[in-house]
């Protein structure tokens, strides 16, 4: 023997987890998904990633050629032990493409998604806001400003991302992780009051 | 959204030459038996024989400190989540994993689970 390939002790989660639960982090290229997902996670991200057969004639592109192309797609994910019990994970993935499989895979049984967004870029977020409410999945605008960039206000983007009075819209430093959680607090205070 | 492409989907996939060979030619699961997040560790009371092959070992092995996510067993192993789906559905057959059942999508569980994330962050970050 002596070939263990088993890790050390913090990659494991605790034996008294019973429940996983997922939210998604998502948006357009260079947003920030990879940054919030690692200064959120308690274990350093993880990457999977799944070949793909991408749709030639997506949502996001209709005048796409029709056909397939296979493509790599990849996937980061960090976790979060949130009790005793209970372990979230973040699910990141880009969005401008339409990766059926990825897609389906990583929304089944999300509780809901934090699109984040660039307000310099506001128009790149359409597409994976298209997404991400193909699949039914409730979420909440995280607005990532970057350096140096002019402020909007929460009511102008709201505005030009033209969405429901009830979208929740945060500001958000994906590099702090404050910030980072206090997203995520708003999303999950709005799927609670979704319930209601 | 056409989902009736899916067995071409999965047949493409399979084309792959490498997790072809790893799971025996088996299609690729289309069962929602497990998901990215389902939890999986080794069996408490294991079969005496080993499985023979490099990949099922690895991810028994990997397996044997704790649980894990799938994704979290494709993150480590680089395998992608297909495959992985795969050989854990073989070892967890075999009796050598065991997953945590899988948590019914009822919104009595999504408002415990919801309260429960609540709590979770505001604890650790509020
Ligand atoms: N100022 C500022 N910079 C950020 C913030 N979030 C991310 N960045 C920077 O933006 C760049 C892109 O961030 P990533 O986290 O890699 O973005 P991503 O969405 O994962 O990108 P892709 O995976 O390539 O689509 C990096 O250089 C980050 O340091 C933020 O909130 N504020
Ligand atoms: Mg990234």
């Amino acid at each position: 023997m002596g070939s263990r390939l088993a890790l050390d002790d913090g990659v494991y989660l605790r034996n008294s987890v019973q429940t996983a639960a997922k939210i998604l982090v998502v948006g357009h290229f260079a947003v920030g998904k990879t940054t919030f997902i690692g200064t959120m996670s308690e274990i350093p991200p993880l990457r999977t990633e799944e070949v793909m057969t991408q749709a030639g004639q997506g949502i996001d592109d209709p005048k796409g050629a029709p056909g397939k192309t296979t493509t790599t797609v990849a996937m980061d994910f960090g976790r979060l032990t949130l009790s005793d019990q209970l372990v979230l994970y973040l699910f990141g993935t880009p969005g401008q493409q339409r990766f059926v499989q990825v897609w389906e895979d990583m929304t089944r049984g999300a509780l809901g998604a934090l699109v984040l967004v660039d307000p310099e870029r506001l128009e790149d977020s359409f597409p994976v806001m298209d997404l991400v409410e193909h699949y039914g999945i409730p979420y909440a605008i995280a607005v990532n400003r970057f350096d140096g960039t002019p402020v909007h206000s929460v009511d102008e983007i709201r505005e030009a991302l033209d969405l429901l009075p009830e979208t929740p819209v945060v500001n958000c430093d994906a590099r702090d992780q404050r910030s980072s959680a206090d997203s995520l607090i708003a999303l999950v205070r709005y799927l609670q009051s979704r319930l209601n | 959204m056409t989902t009736d492409d899916e067995p071409e989907l999965e047949q493409e996939a399979a084309e792959l030459v490498r997790p072809y060979v790893i799971t025996n030619g088996r299609d690729l699961l289309d069962d929602q038996q497990f998901s990215l997040i389902t939890l999986v560790t080794v069996h408490p009371e294991p079969p005496r024989t080993k499985p023979l092959d490099p990949e099922r070992l690895g991810v028994l092995d990997l397996c044997s400190g704790g649980f894990l996510s799938i994704a979290e067993i494709a993150g480590h192993t680089r395998l992608p989540v297909g495959v992985v789906k795969i050989l854990v559905s073989d070892l967890v057959h075999e009796g050598h994993l065991c997953s945590r059942a899988p948590v019914p999508s009822a919104q009595l569980v999504d408002r415990q689970i919801l309260e429960e994330v609540l709590n979770g962050l505001q604890a650790r970050f509020g």
